[in-house]
């Protein structure tokens, strides 16, 4: 579903090179519940955004769906964006001016969807995260953990193939944050590919799959040495 | 799609209300400047007749010798008795009239009334075709009446409305300075601005005329011209009605109608060689000087366009394009502190374009509402136009349909045009940086 192969990532300013992202490599399968960890400035949101075509990459190749997307022109990154691939952000990031009803209906207009047929899915979506009754409300009338779930709404609405969530529940308390999460793997038990980058071992620990990023690369906490000792030492505190 | 972007554009005026209303009071305040001082300027500077202007000519002929002329040895801008005449009788044009100024009282029906003054022209029957005159009831002369002399007249239906309630007065008769005459037709509304035909008399921006009788007639009654009477410092002597008749002053304007410009350069010729004539015949004691000039090419040599009405245009333009620059740096802050919507939109599958046309729609809009009150402030200031203007031109100015449409028209597209930057800069908002920094 999303494979990234030697794929880097390097800011230049006239006197620096910064890699955001190094030999970066990663395969995520279809259906897959991958949660992507690593310290801040690791490259976890780097690779979230590349993943989502909302930047481009300097190396490398990245296949998403079985489509080489490295040499795409704006338009074309728009359309994928637009037709497979829904996001989640920590902020949130809905519309303050459009009620709930018109921040899911979004993707929907840019993919030039029917009236009818964009009303049927925007309710579907709004039902599905439980919000059907709050459509005409605006994000400023909804706590933290209903925006969430209508921008969870707004992604599912389109059918994305893939769902890059970026610290989703990172502005939420915790009993709001159980009821996001309940709601992500509960999407994804229906099929969805999603891929969820993390600071919370104990939320990446419910997904199906763990990568670690740091300093720009996927590692094996488990396998390299560098790591090794503190990976065992933070398993046993999950456990425990 | 653009209906939506028109929706979204309209929400979003209740968005930053502060800003929205700067934009809008200086697009506003913009068009209204703008359309006031057009409203004068396009009266003024028009094209009075653009079906017929390129074959309307005034034909001028020096009949006092060089001593007398304008700068640039520039012949008067009317002719005298006998010069207008013999141009008239020669028929060399299509049509031809000539004129002067009439000032008459009226005698309304019924002895209550007290009499009315009325300005007109003595002319002839050529004068209503070549200067389109519309009728309301009736219609010219002919130019047997013009050579019977015929005590006929034709009225404005403004003194239709005050003679006769406004009815079809054709057939009735109507005293003129004691004189009857029977109406023999009504014009309609009749206004030419400027009046091209008639800036000899400082007529340009005056009132409708009301009356006009057979030229013949009134110089058979002798009825002296109300209008200007340009002897140019030559000595008068004025001792019989001969004398009057046949004074070397301007006061007669001559029009022809020549549909070619063959035919106008054969009239120039004619005009030549009759000049030549009379200096042959001792009547002209200097080489031909003649001037054959169109409506607008007369327009402009008598300068009819008065100079405050084109600086005030400029500097009203001025002003409008001063409040467009605010209006771009406005809109780059209005739009700019939407870079996270942008982002959020890019993210869901906006294209730039996309981007680029919601944001110019949003500005169509803001500059809808400046039009709207742009057409609210024109009106206001319609009011005062008589402040920058003299009465007569100030009375030009007037908001009408085409003036409403343009002023909404001018306010959208000066929006548009101010949005192109401010809009592309939207566009370019990359996607990642904004949901990062969020």
């Amino acid at each position: 579903m999303l494979k990234m192969t030697h794929l880097s990532k390097v800011y230049r300013t006239e006197v620096v090179e910064t890699y955001a992202l190094r030999d970066f490599n990663i395969d995520v399968k279809e259906g897959e519940f991958v949660a992507v960890t690593g310290p801040s400035g690791s490259g976890k949101t780097t690779f979230l955004t590349i993943a989502g075509l909302l930047e481009t990459f300097t190396g490398g190749t990245y296949h998403l769906d079985n489509l080489d997307v490295s040499n795409l022109d704006d338009n074309a990154r728009s359309k994928i964006r637009n037709e497979k691939i829904g996001f989640i952000f920590q902020a949130f990031n809905l519309i303050p001016d459009l009620n709930v009803f018109d921040n899911v209906e979004v993707p929907l207009r840019y993919r030039g969807m029917k009236a009818l047929e964009r009303k049927e899915r925007i309710m579907g979506a709004l039902d599905r995260v439980g919000l059907a009754s709050r459509a005409k409300h605006y994000p400023a009338e909804l706590s933290g953990g209903q925006q969430q779930r209508v921008a969870i709404a707004r992604a599912l609405a389109g059918s994305p193939r893939l769902l890059l969530a970026d610290e989703p529940t990172g502005n939420l308390d915790t009993q709001m944050a159980r009821g996001v999460m309940e709601l992500l793997e509960e999407i994804h038990r229906d099929g969805a590919t999603i891929v969820m980058v993390t600071h919370d071992p104990e939320l990446a620990a419910r997904a199906q799959r763990n990568v670690h990023i740091i300093d720009g690369q996927v590692v094996d906490l488990a396998e390299d040495p560098r790591f090794h000792s503190a990976y065992v030492a933070a398993a046993g505190q999950v456990r425990g | 799609m653009l209906a939506h972007y028109l929706q979204l554009g309209l929400r979003s005026l209740r968005r930053n209300p502060m800003l929205t209303a700067l934009m809008v009071m200086a697009i506003g305040f913009g068009v209204a400047a703008s359309m006031i001082t057009w409203s004068v300027f396009r009266v003024v500077s028009g094209n009075p007749i653009p079906d017929k202007s390129e074959a309307l000519y005034t034909a001028l002929i020096d009949n006092r010798g060089p001593q007398y002329n304008n700068a640039g040895n520039e012949p008067p801008e009317a002719l005298d008795y006998d010069e207008a005449v013999a141009l008239i009788r020669a028929r060399k044009a299509a049509h031809q009239t000539l004129f002067y100024n009439i000032g008459l009282s009226v005698m309304p029906e019924g002895s209550h009334d007290l009499p009315l003054n009325a300005s007109g022209y003595a002319t002839n029957t050529d004068f209503f075709n070549m200067f389109e005159v519309p009728f309301q009831y009736g219609g010219a002369w002919t130019a047997a009446d013009d050579d019977a002399r015929a005590a006929v007249a034709i009225i404005s239906s403004d003194l239709n409305n005050k003679l006769f309630g406004g009815a079809n007065s054709v057939g009735r008769e109507v005293t003129f300075d004691q004189h009857t005459y029977r109406i023999i037709g009504v014009t309609g509304h009749w206004d030419p601005k400027p009046r091209y035909f008639d800036v000899f008399a400082g007529m340009t921006y005056a009132e409708p005329p009301d009356v006009y009788i057979p030229f013949t007639r009134a110089i058979d009654l002798k009825i002296d011209t109300s209008g200007r009477n340009n002897c140019g410092g030559a000595p008068v002597h004025i001792e019989s009605a001969e004398a009057w008749l046949h004074r070397q002053c301007a006061w007669i304007p001559v029009w022809v109608e020549l549909s070619t410009k063959a035919d106008a350069q054969r009239y120039l010729d004619f005009l030549t060689a009759y000049a030549a004539e009379q200096q042959r015949a001792g009547h002209f004691n200097w080489p031909p000087n003649v001037r054959l000039r169109s409506v607008m090419n007369w327009l402009d040599f008598e300068h009819v366009v008065p100079p405050e009405s084109r600086i005030s245009l400029f500097v009203s333009v001025g002003f409008f394009v001063i409040c467009m620059v605010n209006t771009i740096g406005l809109l780059l802050a209005k739009f700019m502190r939407r870079s996270a919507e942008i982002g959020v939109r890019r993210a869901l599958g906006a294209t730039r374009r996309e981007v680029y046309e919601q944001f110019l729609m949003e500005a169509a809009t803001v500059g809808l509402a400046g039009g709207m009150l742009g057409l609210i402030l024109t009106a206001i200031g319609m009011q005062g136009v008589s402040l920058l203007f003299e009465p007569e031109i100030a009375r030009l100015a007037h908001l009408d349909f085409s003036l409403l449409v343009m002023a909404i028209g001018v306010a959208v597209l000066a929006a548009l045009i101010a949005a192109f930057y401010p809009s592309w800069r939207a566009a370019q908002v990359q996607p990642a940086w904004q949901l990062k920094s969020n």
